[in-house]
């Protein structure tokens, strides 16, 4: 970084071209569409291109690149799950974080944290002591700690919880758990895409999708119709819009999930916090701020607005873990779409009907698995066949009654 | 404050309401076949427009049905299950 800086700073030019390519229209053709610029689709067109030298692609976004869920999360990453199927896709996802900065050549802010699960009661850590045996059988990092070390960790942390919870047993520690900039990784999926010939098209809304003989034919835009053969839905939030172009039945529901954060303070807290009984998970980001959840909206809305009960709530137990943020501002508040399934895994993959792949019900966990979604996408639909780290996330799983049930999908909210 | 017309207690606050998931016909366990049992079980119509569904008022305990537009959250109507339209 500091060479390209001093390069530029002698260089008489615009020192980077725009992060991707804004083609003005559209070609009557592409070998892939993609639907959803967010940071699946543009993965997936990224791997595509690299790996699979599949570079007729046009990413169509109805919005703007990374708006939707991936803009809207509170950008943490982990792989303590439960499942093997899980373990071994989030943490293929994990090791593909940790090297992205390298491979995108820009800055993510990857910043390895630590990530700590609280339990209030002895059943919860009870919970939490067989997910970090199955997670230690699994190879992945993480282990049983007590008070003492969380207190040590986080200073700032009230064990007792203000007296007016359950105090803090013990808790889950995830020494790999991370954050990182959300808004790069989907500019620097779109610029590596771009840079192979990837086109990008913002503000270019699928307005339907045909289909002959129960194959796809070609996506209707409103710009236009285009003829493909082969398109990748990744719009996590918006899926049953699409599913229902295409006459495909899911299990998906759409929940809002609602987060917010506070005005930018000095570095104080360096781990991430999770706590499952008061339903709070915080990080503190790169800029200062504190990056809050909770769970998710208790009935089915397919809309981003955000609510006073959410921001009382959240405050109400954020107090109750660090009392000395009393004095803290909150900033903004937001809500994203969540795509529920009722396993709490993603559905991925091939779907009954040919060139139709679907990339979705990213529920509460989508912004960690977005590289090893974009290479295992690229893969299925280069090769017409379910990449083995997605084989039992299928949506066929439903049918044949072998759901993968998640419950380290998140630790609030179900 | 969102505020939910019970059909039995009239305009309640949200808090005094759960949601019970979409109202669906249950196919006949002993002759669904495997594939409409598990379109059943697990399968919803997710997508955005007004839907049945099923609410709760926890205070009385009163089950109801609510026509909703899930994209603006407007609650249509509310009636009690077999007092609504036709098409129970």
């Amino acid at each position: 970084m500091p060479h390209r800086l001093l390069k530029f700073a002698f260089s008489k030019e615009y020192p980077e071209p725009r992060m991707f390519n804004t083609p003005e229209t559209l070609k009557p053709e592409y070998d892939v569409v993609i639907i959803g610029g967010g940071g699946h689709g543009l993965a997936a067109a990224y791997y595509l291109a690299k790996e699979h030298g599949i570079t007729n692609v046009a990413v169509l976004e109805q919005g703007y690149i990374g708006g939707g869920g991936t803009g809207r999360n509170t950008s943490i990453i982990r792989s303590n799950y439960l499942t093997p199927e899980g373990a071994r896709f989030y943490q293929t996802s994990v090791d593909l974080f940790q090297d992205l900065s390298r491979d995108l050549n820009l800055n993510l802010f990857y910043s390895e944290r630590g990530h700590f699960t609280l339990a209030h009661s002895p059943a919860s850590l009870r919970t939490q002591r067989w997910r970090a045996e199955v997670n230690q059988h699994l190879g992945i990092s993480s282990r049983l700690v007590g008070p003492e070390f969380i207190k040590e960790q986080i200073p700032e942390i009230d064990l007792s919880c203000g007296g007016h919870q359950p105090p803090i047993h013990g808790a889950l520690y995830h020494p790999p758990g991370a954050i990182a900039r959300h808004d790069a990784v989907a500019w620097g999926y779109a610029r590596g895409a771009s840079q192979r010939g990837v086109e990008i098209h913002q503000k270019t809304a699928v307005t339907d999708i045909e289909i002959r003989d129960g194959a796809i034919a070609g996506v209707h835009t409103d710009k236009g119709f285009i003829k493909t053969k082969k398109v990748l839905s990744a719009v996590a939030g918006w899926t049953t819009h699409i599913t229902r172009m295409v006459g495909l039945r899911t299990p998906l529901v759409i929940h809002p999930l609602q987060a917010l954060v506070t005005e930018p303070v000095k570095p104080w807290l360096n781990a991430i916090v999770v706590s499952a009984s008061l339903h709070v998970y915080v990080s503190q980001s790169s800029r200062g701020e504190l990056v809050a959840g909770a769970s998710l909206d208790p009935y089915e809305l397919i809309s981003m607005r955000s609510t006073l009960d959410f921001a009382e709530g959240l405050g109400g137990h954020m107090l109750e873990l660090f009392p000395c943020l009393g004095e803290a501002k909150v900033l903004r508040q937001w809500a994203g779409l969540c795509d529920m399934t009722p396993d709490f895994s993603p559905i991925m993959g091939t779907t009954p009907i040919k060139g139709f792949y679907i990339d979705s019900g990213w529920g509460t966990w989508g912004f960690k698995a977005t590289p090893v979604s974009g290479m295992t996408m690229a893969s299925t639909l280069a090769r017409d066949e379910d990449h083995e780290l997605i084989r039992a996330f299928n949506l066929s799983r439903f049918e044949q009654f072998d759901l993968v049930g998640e419950k380290g999908a998140a630790s609030v909210g179900h | 404050m969102k505020i939910i017309d019970c059909p039995v207690n009239g305009p309640r606050p949200l808090q005094e309401f759960h949601f019970g998931g979409e109202v669906r016909t249950m196919p006949d366990p002993a002759r669904a076949a495997d594939a409409e049992w598990a379109d059943y079980v697990f399968h919803r119509s997710g997508e955005p427009a007004v839907k049945r569904e099923w609410w709760y008022h926890v205070p009385s305990g009163v089950w109801f049905i609510a026509e909703r537009d899930n994209r603006t959250d407007q609650f249509v109507r509310t009636y009690l299950y077999g007092e609504g339209p036709a098409n129970e």
